[in-house]
């Protein structure tokens, strides 16, 4: 069984994040990049599905500029076989449509049974590539997975997606797109040998063109970048424990008209 | 009608929209007053879901009622509005942030080949544009997006946005316009309900209680929930309290579990590291209570006690109890 995991890379949560001078991008000085943690989740999983079934293919793709090879390249450290990197300037304002679109020609060349994706990215959340796959394929699709299940003739897959209450029950036939949310696994840090052995792996580069990819505007474009506001100050409540939470409760009602 | 600002309603699965829609309504109307449609894809609406819709403000409510609807699933469901989007052509289609809906508002977009916002917190039109405002990069920037046609597709994060106000007695007319229900591929199976704690649901409370590594164990957790009921909470905790097995993923707030915005948030030896203050930074009012004064959340707490949770959590209890019981 082939499976296809899409993964992007963000910035490390704990990261200071700068606006550039565009003001619509950030900064890239100083940026630790790391792969989004829900992809780990869904990298994990198909190669908990390969190892379970004892064959198939795992493929790591990836969307952005060079510095991505890096995180296909822990992709390939965690086990995957090999990995297509999406690398073109055209793509550098896609938005979650034109990097759907951009996946889904790579899917339809590449042929895989399943394809694997994070809940959402860490640094825009949009959450939404995934559906749009799934429109773009024609596939059925279960968001926020927390377990799955293939059967044994690699027909059709079990999946339960968790929604406000509990979890719902789908069996999807393949081929299929889930998006994996937190719990449905552990994923596992590379080995020494894994790490080694991802060099020899292959990443490959492609670019609009190999797709026959039809330059097109963005649906959604970025306006500007800005900063939080800030919270009015704080204050914090002296005293001892009773008197304390005393004061908290008044200010609650009263000056802060909370409770 | 064309040009109408579509609501696609969320409801508890048992005829009537969540309370979430009023604010849903609430901003739609705001931006485009008289223009509102509540569209509501159901197997079943109840005449009192249907009143509740006009009394918000909705002008008119679009109803698709069909068996092959419920369960949700994202291909039926974006086969239906996709038929009735063609007819009608509206404007901008919101929904609230809920797991069903932040996937159909994506589909929907790829099928109509529009922009989506996901999350907003925000909109502004000016002339012929909206303009979205969304939390990105952990809630450390807002993002300021823009669609380049219309329909404008976006998901609204819940509490944040003000509710309509109910109009007693305001009515909706109610088409229920004929679309196809396609065939779906994925059969449902069953559904497995979570055990009930008999609080509110973390993304939908006015108030969440979060409880981080300084709760010292699962056991006690209890006093967070007593408290909870005293005051109508939800009760959350952070990831460190997740990944030490403490509680079930399904009740971390942050960046890698649910994103809450309520009235008023109170953590209890929580740190307040960069990734839960991604999850619940847009909290009206914060509340903080952790032995180190240098926990990083003081510095976004509107209230905070630095002393032992343990001690505070009952006395916190008995003077809410006081409070309200008056």
């Amino acid at each position: 069984m082939k499976i296809l995991v899409t993964v992007k890379q963000v910035p490390d949560t704990a990261t200071q994040v700068k606006i550039a001078p565009d003001g619509k991008t950030i900064d890239p000085t100083g940026i630790t990049w790391i792969v989004s943690p829900y992809d780990e989740f869904a990298v994990e999983e198909a190669l908990r599905i390969k190892e379970k079934r004892g064959q198939g293919e795992v493929v790591a793709v990836s969307l952005g500029p060079d510095r991505v090879k890096e995180a296909l390249r822990s992709c390939l450290a965690m086990g995957c076989d090999r990995a297509i990197h999406l690398n073109d300037p055209v793509w550098a304002t896609a938005d979650t449509l034109a990097t759907a679109k951009a996946l889904a020609a790579a899917i339809k060349q590449e042929g895989p049974q399943l394809v694997l994706c994070g809940r959402q990215a860490i640094d825009d959340d949009m959450g939404a590539v995934t559906a749009q796959l799934a429109e773009l394929l024609g596939w059925p699709c279960a968001y926020w997975i927390m377990e799955e299940a293939i059967d044994a003739d690699g027909k059709s897959v079990r999946a339960a997606r968790q929604v406000e209450g509990g979890l719902e029950v789908f069996d999807l036939p393949l081929p299929a797109i889930l998006a994996a949310q937190k719990g449905l696994n552990e994923p596992r840090y590379p080995t020494l040998k894994g790490i080694m052995g991802a060099k020899k792996k292959e990443i490959r580069d492609v670019k609009a063109a190999d797709l026959g990819w039809a330059s097109e505007p963005p649906q959604l474009s970025i306006v500007g970048l800005q900063a939080l506001p800030p919270r009015p100050p704080g204050r914090i409540i002296a005293g001892d424990v009773p008197t304390a939470v005393k004061e908290l409760v008044r200010a609650l009602r009263e000056d802060a008209k909370a409770i | 009608m064309p040009n109408a600002f579509w609501c696609i309603v969320e409801d508890d699965r048992n005829g009537s929209p969540k309370k979430v829609m009023a604010e849903v309504i609430g901003e739609a109307s705001r931006l485009a007053p008289g223009r509102v449609e509540a569209v509501w894809l159901t197997d079943k609406a109840s005449e009192a879901g249907l009143k509740q819709l006009g009394e918000w403000g909705a002008a008119k409510v679009l109803l698709l009622e069909h068996a092959a609807l419920a369960p949700y699933r994202s291909e039926v469901w974006v086969a239906a509005a996709a038929e009735l989007a063609a007819k009608e052509a509206p404007k901008a289609i919101f929904a609230p942030v809920t797991s069903r809906q932040r996937e159909f508002a994506a589909r929907l977009a790829a099928r109509l080949g529009v922009g989506l916002a996901a999350d907003s917190v925000g909109f502004a039109l000016d002339g012929d544009t909206l303009v979205a405002t969304r939390p990105v990069y952990a809630g450390k920037l807002l993002s300021r997006v823009t669609w380049a046609k219309a329909p404008w597709v976006a998901t609204l994060r819940p509490n944040v946005f003000r509710p309509a106000d109910t109009q007693p007695g305001k009515t909706a007319p109610v088409e229920r316009p004929t679309v196809a229900a396609a065939g779906a591929q994925m059969q449902f199976v069953e559904r497995r309900e979570e055990v009930s704690t008999g609080l509110p649901e973390l993304t939908e409370a006015e108030t969440v209680i979060s409880g981080g590594r300084g709760m010292k164990g699962p056991e006690n957790y209890v006093i967070l929930e007593e408290l909870g009921r005293v005051i109508g909470a939800a009760v959350g905790a952070s990831r460190a309290a997740v990944d030490a097995g403490w509680r079930p993923h399904r009740f971390q707030i942050g960046q890698t579990g649910r994103t809450i915005s309520p009235k008023l948030y109170l953590g209890f030896g929580v740190s307040g590291a960069i990734q839960h203050l991604a999850g619940m930074r847009t909290s009206k009012v914060i509340v903080a209570v952790n032995k180190d004064p240098e926990a990083p959340i003081f510095k976004i707490a509107d209230f905070g006690i630095v002393a032992d949770l343990f001690e505070v959590v009952p006395e916190l209890t008995k003077e809410f109890k006081k409070l309200l019981d008056k």
